[in-house]
């Protein structure tokens, strides 16, 4: 079989249409370039009724939405999960590393939480206040006028606080809390702990005539067809294309490598179709992968030539190291004053919280680095495969019988419907070296290409943060007279910590720095060894932060289609 | 016929919707060669291809038979009892549901099959009859026996006929509350759009909560929605 190659000479090749991907198509392709966007899934737009789960009812699943498919359930919208049929990938010396892939047109960012936090001037620099870690090549003050311009083009909602590290925006208004979220703010005061309206990617107010205003489903995870949060398709390539882009999409496109010249230089890609499971050739004059940190640095690797013995851009040896994903505890409580609800009124609000805790301790009087930010769920949410599962456990609580059966039940269920809160702590972990991914040369996915292995252990460091994140919300539980549910993990049970790549953040595999020997990419997200690559994902991420990658993402996504721009109208690259 | 086998090579043809073919009806009965209309597939939300194929699979498949499913529905009926104003756990097709879960989550099986086996066994023994069949107060009498468990004791250490009732209440309940009817039931108002502004103050009240002016002065003015965006150079929304 011969691999076919296209005879069109593209600007610029961008693997992956994600949060990275889907900035770089559109700054790229308004930039007037001819661009190739390859996605390793099928096209999706949440407006499509082929498509959509949004305002759909559980009974229009026969799995009632069971999580049985999709691990979210049956109504998320991502296609994928932490485990695909024919996409292996695994781990060595008993790590339980967690890759959650989503494969279709905008990624995973068509499920993610909105959550929108920028990173602050110190969590660009925390070596120098904790010796771990790295710096970072940059400062907040690189990355603010991009911050301000995602916040206008994409739209957050979210209030400035004039916060040290949690920078103002440009924020579109918050909605009123929720009747959990008003314990929530009163429990959390208690203890001086701070709350603040959440910063979600979501329009609460127009932002321009291309997208809808949010009309309060609570079902951004499905992904919206009014187009009022942020999926990248959605809300960069469709209107890029919209806008008289020169776009070119290859769907179901599994690239493979980078291809390169004599010189080293990366004259394209090389992909696998999976309809017709052949391989293909593009050629670009710039690559800039956003395959997601783990795929980008997975291309990398297997991106073997005479010129690039150890894969593409890893002279250093630095591909896949310091990969680290936030850390993640959570715990849940029984509120009695939340009993005997009025179901008089819909409380669905946005997707996500409406109130949240940005980190607000001291590191010099805690014994662990680095803090995390509280995340409150709760409410009197859509019925789903589970509810009523146990539907009067909390008896136990006031000394009255568990079990049974018959009219009682109903009752049950309505006394103690929304009286459940919720906790989630992120947090950021150190960067480690020894924590990576390399090529498994012992097995290939389906489509013949080498997979990934994984080392990842979480350190003393994580462990002693995420005790505080369990402590404090015991302490939050009691505050607001609740019964936390469930034994306390132990320390034993290392303190209830989500297994790495859980929490979906992984950043870091291809890292940024100004030193080729210790780092993969420049300032620019550049690689070092081969100035016609570029990486747009998360993989650059000296630190990770206690905040959600995708803002940086996309704000350093478009700092690196500004200078491409640049370097292609230079003749540099 | 294989039934299954049949109709995954139909699946697999493409040309699933409407068809009726001969086949045998999985409850053996009286009317065992008839034409069947095999279950179109009516599940509108959103799957892929390869999602659709499983669903219709499993709908294809057949797990309990029909003195099975006519004792799950007695069971459902009796933890989820036909009220004044809203119908019960069979009425809202939780049977339908156990067997479809049955078959998405295999796991259950042996439980769910096992546990409806020792109800009749346990039936018979005390009563000389089928749990189905046998008087009300009698099915009672049993249940009685499983349906409170001591929660002292972790789920997977209680006795089997123990676990069995919890899985099927918790199975019936969810599935009663998933249904149409049991949403109605329930009362829930959301899954629509809407313009959220805030719980109402007679929620607020019973439950001893309050807006703080300064919080609810940073929220959105909903009769501002939709105008269009626009800040000062420092981030002060203008509009």
């Amino acid at each position: 079989m011969q691999i076919k190659e296209s005879s069109t000479m593209y600007d610029v090749i961008i693997v992956g249409s994600g949060a990275g991907g889907g900035m770089a198509t559109k700054i790229l392709a308004d930039s007037g370039l001819k661009v190739a966007v390859v996605e390793a899934g099928p096209y999706f737009d949440p407006k499509d009724p082929e498509q959509m789960t949004q305002l759909k009812w559980p009974w229009e699943s026969p799995r009632r939405g069971a999580s049985t498919v999709r691990p979210f359930g049956d109504f998320d919208s991502a296609y994928g999960g932490w485990d695909i049929d024919g996409e292996p990938y695994t781990n060595k010396d008993g790590s339980n590393f967690r890759w959650f892939r989503s494969r279709m047109l905008g990624g995973r960012t068509n499920h993610w939480g909105r959550i929108a936090l920028r990173f602050g001037p110190r969590d660009f620099k925390r070596k120098n206040e904790d010796g771990l870690g790295d710096n970072w090549p940059i400062g907040y003050e690189d990355v603010r006028p991009y911050y301000d311009k995602v916040d206008k083009l994409i739209g957050v909602f979210g209030t400035n606080e004039g916060l040290p590290n949690d920078p103002d925006g440009f924020f579109l208004p918050p909605p009123k809390p929720r009747l959990h979220e008003l314990f929530y703010i009163k429990g959390a005061r208690k203890s001086n702990i701070p709350v603040y309206p959440s910063r979600l990617s979501i329009l609460t107010k127009m932002i321009n005539q291309d997208r809808g205003i949010c009309f309060y489903c609570a079902q951004c995870s499905r992904a919206c067809m009014v187009y009022a949060d942020f999926s990248a398709q959605t809300c960069l390539i469709i209107p890029a294309q919209k806008n008289g882009g020169q776009i070119d999409l290859f769907l179901n496109a599994m690239v493979r490598e980078v291809t390169t010249d004599e010189e080293g230089k990366a004259t394209g890609v090389s992909y696998i179709n999976k309809e017709d499971r052949k391989e293909y050739k593009l050629k670009g004059k710039v690559v800039v992968l956003a395959a997601s940190a783990c795929s980008s640095a997975r291309i990398l690797l297997n991106s073997k030539s005479s010129q690039h013995p150890n894969g593409l851009g890893n002279s250093s040896d630095i591909v896949g190291k310091y990969l680290h994903d936030s850390t993640g505890a959570s715990r849940a409580a029984f509120i009695p004053d939340l009993m005997n609800r009025k179901v008089s009124y819909n409380e669905d609000g946005v997707g996500g919280m409406h109130v949240y805790s940005p980190w607000w301790g001291d590191n010099k009087k805690l014994g662990f680095p680095r803090g995390y930010h509280i995340e409150v769920w709760g409410g009197m949410g859509m019925p789903n495969y589970g509810f009523g599962f146990n539907p009067n456990e909390f008896n136990k609580f006031f000394g009255t019988k568990v079990g049974g059966y018959g009219y009682g039940l109903k009752d049950d269920v309505k006394r103690y419907y929304g009286s459940v809160l919720g906790f989630g702590g992120r947090g950021e972990s150190i960067a480690m070296k020894k924590n990576y991914c390399e090529i498994d040369l012992t097995k290939v996915d389906e489509f013949g290409i080498p997979v990934l292995r994984f080392q990842y252990k979480w350190s003393d460091h994580e462990h002693k943060q995420v005790k505080h994140m369990q402590d404090t919300f015991e302490e939050l539980v009691h505050n607001m007279g609740g019964e936390a549910l469930g034994a306390k993990p132990t320390k034993e049970q290392n303190y209830g910590i989500s297994p790495p790549g859980w929490i979906i953040h992984e950043v870091g595999t291809t890292r940024m720095g100004n030193d080729p020997k210790t780092s993969v990419v420049n300032k620019f997200q550049q690689l070092h060894d081969t100035k016609n690559v570029f990486i747009v994902d998360a993989g650059p991420f000296v630190s990770q932060a206690d905040k959600n990658p995708t803002w940086t993402i996309l704000a350093l996504s478009w700092r690196t289609s500004d200078y491409i721009v640049e370097q292609l109208k230079q003749q540099n690259i | 016929m294989d039934r299954r086998k049949s109709i995954k090579s139909i699946v697999l043809g493409g040309a699933a919707a409407g068809l009726a073919v001969h086949g045998c009806k999985p409850e053996a009965g009286a009317n065992d060669e008839q034409t069947v209309a095999l279950p179109e597939y009516n599940h509108k939300y959103g799957r892929t291809p390869k999602e659709k194929e499983l669903i219709l699979e499993l709908e294809a498949e057949q797990f309990f038979n029909g003195h099975e499913l006519e004792t799950i529905a007695v069971l459902s009926g009796l933890i989820l009892p036909v009220s004044a104003t809203f119908g019960s756990a069979t009425d809202a097709g939780v049977p339908d549901f156990i067997e479809f879960m049955a078959k998405d989550i295999p796991e259950t099986q042996t439980t769910l099959r096992g546990g409806l086996m020792w109800l009749d066994h346990k039936c018979n023994t005390e009563f000389g009859t089928e749990f189905k069949s046998t008087a009300e107060r009698q099915q009672k009498q049993i249940l009685d026996a499983i349906a409170y468990p001591d929660i002292n004791v972790p789920e997977a250490e209680r006795p089997l006929a123990i676990q069995f009732f919890s899985v099927m209440r918790n199975l019936t309940l969810t599935g009663y509350y998933t249904s149409e009817v049991g949403i109605a039931d329930l009362g829930y108002k959301g899954n629509t759009p809407n313009v959220w502004d805030g719980v109402p103050e007679d929620v607020l009240k019973q439950h001893g909560v309050a807006y703080e002016k300064e919080w609810l002065a940073k929220c959105v003015d909903q009769s501002k929605r939709g105008v269009m965006a626009e800040w000062d150079d420092t981030g002060n929304l203008l509009t």
